[in-house]
Parts: structure tokens; sequence; C-alpha cells
């Protein structure tokens, strides 16, 4: 196993309990003691592959709540695809297949008598590309709530709240009924964000969030994030190693290991750690190499 | 050698005013020339077929030709009221039968089926198949169905329909597929992340988005229905005088008036046959272009 298990000073752990006081017990992961106390989601020995192809190989993650956790790496390492195995997205990629356990409060999301509907309805997903449907921006936000059979006594309080929560209803208030289309890039990436919220999920995945988007728009969403993630649980893959020290509170760095054999690319974690530390002294020298533009 | 040196040396052998123009040799001008007869052999063709038949049909593109039955008595005066409401009659079920099992056979094999499995493989082959077998053959199949269904007289309406149903069938499955893959594997991840059904996805955002798309391709097959003669003629459609009022009725149709009319020796009935010819070309013309207004008005650039 070439996974890295950084240890940690007592400092840092009295800190991460603090910071996680009002959760749950959960318990104490040996894998990654520097991972919060009860996490709201956990992989264990998460193994993802497509056909023949090992796409990722024994990742242990948790995500703790309220917390900001960054996924970097180099292209190709696998952080979009745990991503996406968070809340089953991999499912819709013909030839899948996870192997592990990937909990969401204790409970495998891959687990028998799981519905991947279900686990979508509370952990949504942000796109990499904005993808607002060809209608209207309130019908954006109404579109969730609505398939999900929320019961909502007032759909207008409900489009007003998520707006608000994604910084976009002051820029729309006025024109909710016209098509979501004529936002701008930024702003539509914003209305994706409202449109995930809107369902009240518990973690929200972002898969590179900004990378179509301008610096001031990038800048915008950096902010959201720091907003949300007072009701959110926040999951980020990104590929700006500064957005990622900005916003995150957690980091996880993987890289890819060619195969001997075949050549294929297998990603893996080398690093979990508070992101500070990740930023400043990472244990792993491979870590540090990609942190400091030596390599990725 | 450095840049500067290339670029030096390249402006001082070779002048960008050469005065010729390399698009412009013979053998480019002789292969434009193919390019044009081609192109002039096609359209040519067409406006001669068409001027001769609108010379020769104008005098009779009059008022009897909507309102009177098919007479052979008063040649001058003959109509098409029979095959032209047969005909409406039967685009009118085709589209009821066949819009309907197109677009939920297309939903099927684009949003729910597994391409990787053998049945559907297997329905993905036939279906290419299908729309290129001669329209006589599905008159035949609609002929046994008929029989089946236990009419013996097979030339009523829902004959023709079930015949010129099954011949656009992969037209417009095949359409309705193409218009459900324009739509971005986007939006249906975006619908399912937030916890949507495949079927609340398929039916809330695919479909609307595809609703042009599908609205094109069944037009332009129903405007290829409308001009078949052959597979009605293979299940007995015949004259007839009088208005179709139900499914069960016996019918005529425009194409097959048109074929009968055509190979008569009389020359007031083959004049008939030219003036139904404009009327069934305008018909099919303005579907057409219905077909390509809906297409550039609802079209999507995503």
């Amino acid at each position: 196993m070439t996974i890295h298990s950084p240890t940690s000073t007592t400092d840092e752990i009295l800190d991460v309990t603090d910071r996680t006081e009002a959760v749950n017990n959960g318990d104490a992961s040996d894998l990654a003691r520097t991972a919060p106390r009860g996490p709201v989601m956990e992989t264990r020995d998460l193994n993802v592959f497509y056909g023949d192809f090992h796409a990722v190989h024994d990742v242990n993650l948790s995500f703790g709540r309220h917390e900001i956790t960054a996924l970097i790496g180099p292209s190709g390492c696998g952080k979009s695809t745990v991503l996406r195995s968070l809340n089953r997205m991999n499912d819709l990629v013909a030839g899948a297949k996870v192997q592990g356990s990937v909990t969401y409060h204790g409970e495998d999301i891959y687990g028998p008598k799981v519905d991947p509907i279900t686990v979508r309805q509370h952990i949504g997903m942000v796109f990499q590309k904005p993808n607002p449907f060809p209608k209207s921006i309130y019908d954006n936000i109404a579109y969730g709530p609505r398939v999900t059979g929320m019961k909502v006594t007032d759909m207008d309080a409900v489009v007003e709240d998520a707006l608000r929560g994604a910084a976009l209803w002051d820029e729309v208030k006025d024109k909710l009924k016209s098509p979501a289309y004529g936002l701008s890039g930024g702003q539509q990436q914003r209305l994706c964000i409202a449109r995930t919220i809107a369902t009240r999920p518990d973690v929200i995945l972002m898969d590179e969030p900004c990378s179509a988007l301008d610096p001031i728009a990038t800048a915008r969403i950096e902010d959201l994030m720091s907003e949300l993630k007072t009701e959110f649980t926040i999951i980020i893959v990104t590929h700006n190693m500064q957005q990622a020290s900005r916003v995150s509170d957690r980091t996880a760095f993987f890289t890819a290991r060619p195969d001997e054999t075949t050549g294929n690319r297998t990603g893996l974690l080398v690093e979990f750690n508070r992101t500070q530390d990740i930023f400043e002294a990472p244990a792993d020298p491979r870590t540090e190499a990609y942190i400091t533009g030596r390599f990725g | 050698m450095n840049v500067a040196a290339v670029t030096a040396s390249r402006a001082t052998t070779q002048s960008l005013r050469t005065g010729g123009n390399k698009d412009r040799n013979v053998a480019s001008l002789v292969f434009l020339c193919a390019l044009w007869f081609s192109l002039f052999f096609g359209v040519a063709v067409l406006v001669v077929l068409i001027v001769d038949t609108a010379i020769a049909g104008a005098g009779r593109f009059d008022a009897n030709l909507f309102t009177n039955y098919e007479s052979t008595v008063r040649k001058g005066e003959t109509g098409f009221r029979a095959g032209i409401l047969g005909s409406l009659w039967l685009m009118m079920s085709t589209a009821l039968l066949a819009i309907p099992l197109g677009i939920a056979s297309a939903v099927y094999l684009e949003e729910f089926a597994d391409s990787r499995a053998w049945y559907n493989k297997f329905v993905e082959v036939n279906l290419q198949n299908l729309a290129a077998v001669p329209s006589i053959i599905y008159g035949m199949l609609a002929a046994a169905i008929m029989t089946i269904l236990g009419y013996t007289y097979q030339g009523i309406v829902l004959g023709g329909a079930i015949a010129l149903a099954l011949l656009i069938l992969p037209v417009i499955i095949i359409s309705t597929r193409e218009a459900l893959r324009a739509v971005p594997q986007e939006i249906r991840h975006g619908s399912l992340a937030l916890g949507a059904t495949v079927w609340q996805t398929t039916w809330r955002q695919v479909l609307p988005s595809a609703v042009p798309g599908i609205a094109t391709g069944t037009i332009l097959g129903l405007s290829r229905a409308i001009g078949e003669a052959a597979p009605l003629i293979m299940i007995g459609v015949a004259t007839v005088r009088f208005d179709p009022a139900w499914l069960t009725d016996k019918v005529a149709a425009l194409p097959v008036q048109i074929y009968n009319l055509a190979s008569a020796p009389q020359e007031e009935l083959q004049q008939a046959a030219s003036a139904a010819i404009i009327l069934l070309l305008l018909m099919i013309l303005g579907m057409n272009a219905l077909a390509i207004l809906i297409r550039n008005k609802f079209q999507r650039n995503w």
C-alpha cells in the first residue's frame, strides 16, 4: 500500500475536535487520524474501475461536517472519479464498477437496498461547465424540489431562498421568468449552485466549478463556498491549487501511477491532511513537488 | 538556424505577389464545371417535370378538382374529393399510429436501453434495415396484419394507416433518436444530480428539448407517406365515391387516384391527374416547409 498516512500533532487533533464539537460521535478512524470526528462521509479502500481499467486505487478519505474538502492533483489522477463515486454519478458511466465502501452517516451508499436517486437527493453536485436547464431561472430552481417530491407550500419563497443562498437574488430578482441561458457564465454557475441547494442536500460535490469562469466570477463562487459551508458540507475538485488553499479546510492530494504491465495510469491518494499542513508542511515529497510546481 | 534568419531567407527568395492563383488552374476549373453540371442536371430534370406537369394540369386546377368525386362519364369535371379526404384521413390515422410508437421506441433505445446488450444491438441493426425496405413490402405486411385482425376487405382507412405507419416508423424512430442525441449529456446529468429519476429526466428535460427535432422528423416522415401509392395499392385501396367517416370505411388516396388516372387513355383524365399531381406536390412542399420552419424557429444552439 502506497498511501501515506500522515501523522499529526496533538494540537491539530484538539483543533479538529473543537471544530466538530457539535457533531455526533463517530468511530475514530485509524486510517486518517487527522480527519474530523463523526465525518459526514467516508470512503474505505475505494477502488473504481471502468471496464478493465483501474481508475482509482484504495482511497481512504473522510469528510467533515461544515467543512470544505478539496481534492487536488494532476490530470488523470482520479480525483473527479472519486468525487463522482460519492453520489453515484459514476453509475451513469457504462462499465463503471466500485469496490470498497462509501459511507454517508455510516451507511454504505452502494449497499444493496440503496436507491442512487435518494443518494443524490442527499448529496448534490455542481458540474464543471454550468449546465442550466433550457427553462426560466425560476423553473431551474423549482425543478429539483418538484421532482424530488419535496413538500413545498410556497415555491416562490424556496426559489428566493435558494437564489439568495447562491448570492444571485439581487441580480435576477426582476427577471425570474426569463431564460437561464441569458445569464453570464458565472451567473449560470451560481444558478446551478442555487438549483442544488434548493433541494436541501446535506453534502454538495463540486467538480472544478470555476474552471470555465473568469477570475471575478471565480472569486464570487469562492466567497459563496465559504458562506455555504455554514450550512452544507462541501467537497470540491479543483485544478487550481491557490483555490484549494484559499477555500478548503482539508486537502487530499492525488497522483497517478502507471501500471507496470499495461501502462494504464491508476489514481491514488498520496496525502490527506489539513489544508494548511498540506501547503505549508507536506509530509510526502510528491505532494511537495506538486504544490511547489515542480510536477504536474 | 534562428527564426529571424528563416524569415529573412523566405522573404528574399519568394514574393507573395506571384500574379497567379493556385486555385484557378485548369484541373480545378474542369472539376468545378463537373460539379456545376451535376447540380444543374438534377435541378433541370426537376424543373422540367414540374413545369410540364403544371402546364398539363393548370387547365383543370379548379374547384371541381376539390369538390367532385371521380367520374368517367363527365371526364372534364372529374375530381379528387375522395382522394383528398382519404389522404387526410390516412395521414391523421398514420400519425396517431406511428408517432407514439416511434417516439416511444426511440426514447427506449436512447435513454433506457443498454446499448451493449445483444438484443438492443439486434434491434439497432434491423432498424437501419427497415428504413431501406421497399414500400411495397410494407403493403404486404399490412395486408397480413389486416388478415390477422379479421378484415377480408383491406382497402380501408385502418389498413392504409397500418401500411403507412409501418413505412414511416423507422424514419420517425431514427430522426427522434437524432433529436434526443442532440440534447447535451450535461442536461441529463444536471437533472439526475438533483435526485430526479431517469424517467423524470427524460419526460421533463430531454423530451421537451427534443420536440422541435422530433416534430421536424415526423413531418418529413408523414410527407413521405402522403405521396406513397405502392403499399396502398398492395392492400387494395381503390377509388371510392363517398367521404370516409371512420377507420373501417373504404378509402381512396390521392396518389393511388393519380396513378389510376394517369394511366387512363382519355386525355381529360390524364389532365386531371396532372392537376392532382400539382396539388400533391403543393401538399408535400407545404409539409416540408412547415418542418423547416419548425426547425429554424425552435432550433437551439447548446
